[in-house]
């Protein structure tokens, strides 16, 4: 476990400021998985899969003559409305079933859904534009890529988007009150149903946005998302699953920590970054299961 | 007067065990009837068929027309207000929210801006509160959150389940007093359900009493008050 | 579960299943009976995936980590520091130094993958549903690179070659058909172990549990001691099938027992039925055939691409867990049962 003979604070710096980009697209996961599981109770296990796939779409759209901010566009609108159709044709048959249940069934969805992607499109790795130059900027002697930093405010951006949609339109306050009480939010006249759906399709949202910004660097292949999912979860459990800005902050913490961890730490290195976070997964869900911002249920038997 | 609210022979069952056996009540337009009777009567599962929260056989008609079936928000944007048992709070929601979604029904916005004056006339330190979580607030100012709640939206008829539940002798006078001054004032129709029958046979004009699920007895309050079954186990005396 | 065929159906149907899977070997190719092989192996894999997840309720998408761990033990005992040595490559100091009979390995690899299991039952035992499919999520994506991280002990990224499989003692059987034996024994045996726990007392903890847990301790059963059990028990079915697995293909690598795998193990339990010992068969034969006749259907002369396998598994698994819950083996059940008059009892 040694440290490089030379530790600079500007090296440090870069290690943190790439980290938060990879962090905020754990974080735009992370956040659709809270998105879900707060109002329909559901862990989506197909989130990365559905990820996946509209950024193959986008690539398509790309490749077709689409220049990449309308493309981008439209995928987001195809992504909304994929997941409010998952959302109404898969899961409500089976809301009031078992979550073992429903688990299975996103299971499947995952299965289907990465295979569908290699048979569609194919298994070759394909390159992903990047809307954002390659260069790099400097800050106070810290070299930063412009595309990091386009990351970082489009997850960002749309995090704060949400954010205020939720807290300041009547739709956005619907959706809360049917997360905290569903029945109650009927009464009010409220369509439950729908506002679920509804919910499945800004997690799609967010899910594409993870994707596009993803693949420009991890190249776009099939299993594209399957690792980024990983750290999502172990974000969304860090911050506590039931907490969006839980599942932000872990994401950013997580996305920060791998990167200094992988670079200082040689013991970690670069292949065992994911036995790491998945060593916070476990640790955190062992010693304190509602993650850091979470509410604590206590189960008494 | 006019008949606002009718049940014809209405049952209602939770999975195998039947709650009503067949209930026939009507409710005028601008009327306060109250549904009386003991734990397990059946009162709560009657105001839960008409808001369509629990599945019923038999007819229950709102202005003339059949209540749409199972969709506790198609009832709700008909105009009826239902303020369940435990009173269905936003807990998590500042005063304020949960007042926005209690316009919701009708348009959130416009609504709100329009009705809220006139909630803040009953209930004036809401408006001091609007920013406070309603889970912080003592139970009787839920029960006037949830009260205000419901009167935002406009209802043509207010259910209220149990208000009485839990609160101080003078709240519970408190929330009568507004409801009655609701239904002389703005002629709201009001249906309560109580087990304080002494107070609810106060504020209403008619009642009936609930046994194991079927309407036993019948009639305007003053009878009621005079009638010795309900006297001996509804009254105390 | 209300699910009752009578026993004398199920004895019969036992009986033809066993005359089948001895004789099959005359009638069929080595090619085929190669892939019977493989069903016999998932069979082990999938009892014990059942007796996790369908009898004790605890959800599990890491099952194929512990084939990998009964994979690499059997490999890692059948090389010794000598086959290491062969191979080029630098071996560990805990390894033995002569290598092992390929045989006598399974049975370790299934004792090692039980303690290992119970191991990792224990922490389970504070995890429930959602958040234990992530706890072995993560175990089962975490795998791979640890072995390729360990490379004097695992062999690296590149994995171990293994020599030939052939039967022992001198025993003059061809080496597919030892193979299928070798693997229908073991599955016949784990089958007979499985369905003697699934009937007797533990079995009966482990529905309460899954049932239940509260109301179980309350019937004075202790959660922790057989939930934990069920981990190691299924842990080492996974070992034996791992082990299996390894001998049949003689190669083993990082990527042999991909999480994928972990998924479609569970995908196949489903389909075949949860906690339905007779629907395992059903799952063991998806899981080898589908992919096969997703991507070439037999009637129709059309050939799709690989992925086509997958796709077909997720949508039957969505399918099932849609229209028909109890899986495969409820469908039998509806088809084998007797006309006779309802029973009044309610629960089993």
């Amino acid at each position: 476990m040694a440290l490089p003979l030379a530790f600079t604070w500007t090296e440090f710096a870069q290690q943190v400021t790439s980290g938060l980009a990879a962090g905020s697209i754990y974080a735009s996961l992370a956040l659709a998985l809270v998105l879900i599981y707060q109002t329909t109770n559901v862990v989506n296990f197909a989130q990365g899969e559905m990820a996946t796939f509209t950024t193959y779409v986008a690539w398509t759209m790309m490749h077709h003559g689409l220049s990449y901010w309308p493309a981008f566009a439209l995928t987001l609108l195809i992504a909304f409305g994929g997941g409010v159709t998952v959302e109404r044709v898969l899961i409500r048959p089976v809301e009031h079933r078992p979550e073992i249940v429903i688990v299975i069934l996103t299971i499947g969805l995952f299965i289907a859904i990465n295979g569908l992607v290699g048979w569609i499109f194919g298994p070759e790795v394909k390159a992903f534009d990047s809307p954002f130059p390659n260069t790099s900027i400097v800050v106070g002697g810290v070299s930063t890529s412009v595309q990091d930093i386009g990351t970082f405010g489009v997850c960002l951006g749309t995090v704060v988007v949400l954010w205020l949609f939720f807290r300041l339109t009547t739709l956005g306050l619907a959706m809360r009150a049917v997360a905290f009480n569903p029945d109650a939010s009927r009464l009010m006249g409220v369509r439950v149903g729908w506002m679920l759906a509804l919910g499945w399709g800004f997690a799609a949202v967010l899910g594409a946005i993870a994707g596009m910004m993803a693949a420009p660097t991890v190249f776009l292949d099939p299993d594209m998302m399957l690792v980024i999912l990983i750290y999502a979860f172990a974000a969304a459990v860090l911050g506590g699953i039931d907490s969006p800005v839980g599942a932000v902050v872990g994401g950013l913490l997580i996305g920060v920590v791998l990167n200094v961890l992988g670079a200082y730490v040689n013991f970690v290195g670069q292949e065992l970054r994911l036995p790491t976070a998945l060593a916070v997964l476990l640790l955190v869900l062992v010693i304190r299961p509602s993650g850091l911002f979470g509410r604590v249920v206590v189960r008494r038997v | 007067m006019t008949t606002l609210l009718e049940l014809s022979e209405v049952e209602a069952r939770y999975g195998p065990i039947k709650a009503l056996h067949g209930v026939s009540l009507t409710v005028a337009d601008g009327e306060i009837v109250a549904l009386l009777g003991a734990n397990g009567a059946g009162k709560t599962t009657t105001l839960r068929a008409v808001s369509g929260t629990v599945r019923h056989t038999g007819e229950i008609a709102f202005e003339g027309k059949q209540i749409a079936r199972g969709k506790p928000d198609a009832v709700a944007r008909a105009g009826i207000a239902h303020v369940p048992e435990g009173r269905g709070l936003f807990t998590q929601l500042s005063v304020w929210e949960n007042l926005r979604m209690g316009a919701y029904v009708r348009g959130e916005r416009r609504t709100l801006r329009a009705e809220a004056p006139r909630v803040f006339k009953y209930f004036p330190w809401l408006e001091r509160r609007r920013d406070q979580q309603a889970g912080t607030l003592s139970g009787g100012e839920q029960q006037m959150l949830a009260l205000a709640r419901a009167l935002v939206g406009r209802p043509r008829l207010l259910m209220l389940d149990e208000p009485s539940l839990g609160l101080a002798p003078t709240v519970v006078q408190e929330i009568f007093r507004i409801v009655t001054e609701l239904n002389e004032e703005d002629g709201l129709t009001v249906l309560v359900v109580e087990q304080n029958a002494n107070v609810a046979l106060d504020a209403a004009a008619r009642a009936y009493v609930l046994e194991v699920g079927r309407v036993a007895i019948e009639g305007r309050s003053a009878e009621l008050r005079r009638h010795e079954g309900v006297r001996k186990s509804y009254l105390g005396y | 579960m209300r699910r009752w065929v009578s026993p004398a159906v199920r004895a019969v149907v036992l009986a033809e299943a066993v005359v089948l899977i001895v004789l099959l070997p005359r009638f069929t190719s080595e090619f085929r009976l190669g892939q019977f092989t493989y069903v016999g192996i998932y069979f082990v894999a999938l009892l014990g995936l059942n007796i996790l997840t369908g009898y004790s309720g605890q959800i599990t998408l890491g099952h194929a980590a512990f084939m990998a761990i009964g994979g690499y033990t059997a490999a890692l005992l059948i090389l010794g520091r000598s086959g290491f040595e062969l191979l080029g490559q630098q071996a560990s100091h805990v390894l033995p130094q002569h290598g092992m009979r390929a045989i006598l390995t399974i049975p370790i690899a299934g004792l090692v993958t039980f303690v290992i299991g119970c191991l990792f039952g224990i922490p389970a035992l504070r995890l429930a549903g959602v958040s234990l499919a992530l706890a072995t999520l993560a175990v089962a994506v975490s795998l791979p690179a640890i072995a390729k991280r360990f490379e004097h002990l695992t062999g690296g990224g590149g994995g171990l070659s293994l020599p030939l499989p052939h039967a022992p003692f001198g025993w003059h059987i061809s080496t597919p058909h030892w193979l299928y034996y070798e693997a229908w024994v073991c599955a016949g045996l784990l089958f007979v172990v499985a369905w003697l726990l699934v009937r007797g007392r533990v079995g009966r903890a482990w529905r309460a549990i899954r049932d239940g847990e509260i109301a179980a301790v309350s019937s004075g059963v202790n959660p922790a001691v057989y939930k934990t059990l069920a981990f190691g028990i299924s842990a080492a079915y996974a070992g034996v099938a791992g082990a299996l697995f390894a001998i049949q293909v003689s190669y083993i690598n990082p990527d042999t027992f991909p999480v994928t795998l972990s998924l479609l193990l569970l995908a196949s339990v489903v389909i075949g039925g949860l906690a339905s010992l007779s629907g395992v068969i059903v799952g063991a034969l998806v899981l080898e055939f589908l992919p096969i006749y997703a991507q070439s259907p037999p009637i129709v002369h059309l050939h799709f691409a690989k992925q086509a396998g997958p796709v077909v598994f997720g949508v039957t698994l969505m399918l099932i867990v849609l229209l028909i819950p109890g899986g495969a083996a409820s469908l039998l059940t509806r088809l084998t049962r007797p006309i006779k008059p309802r029973r009044t009892s309610v629960v089993d």
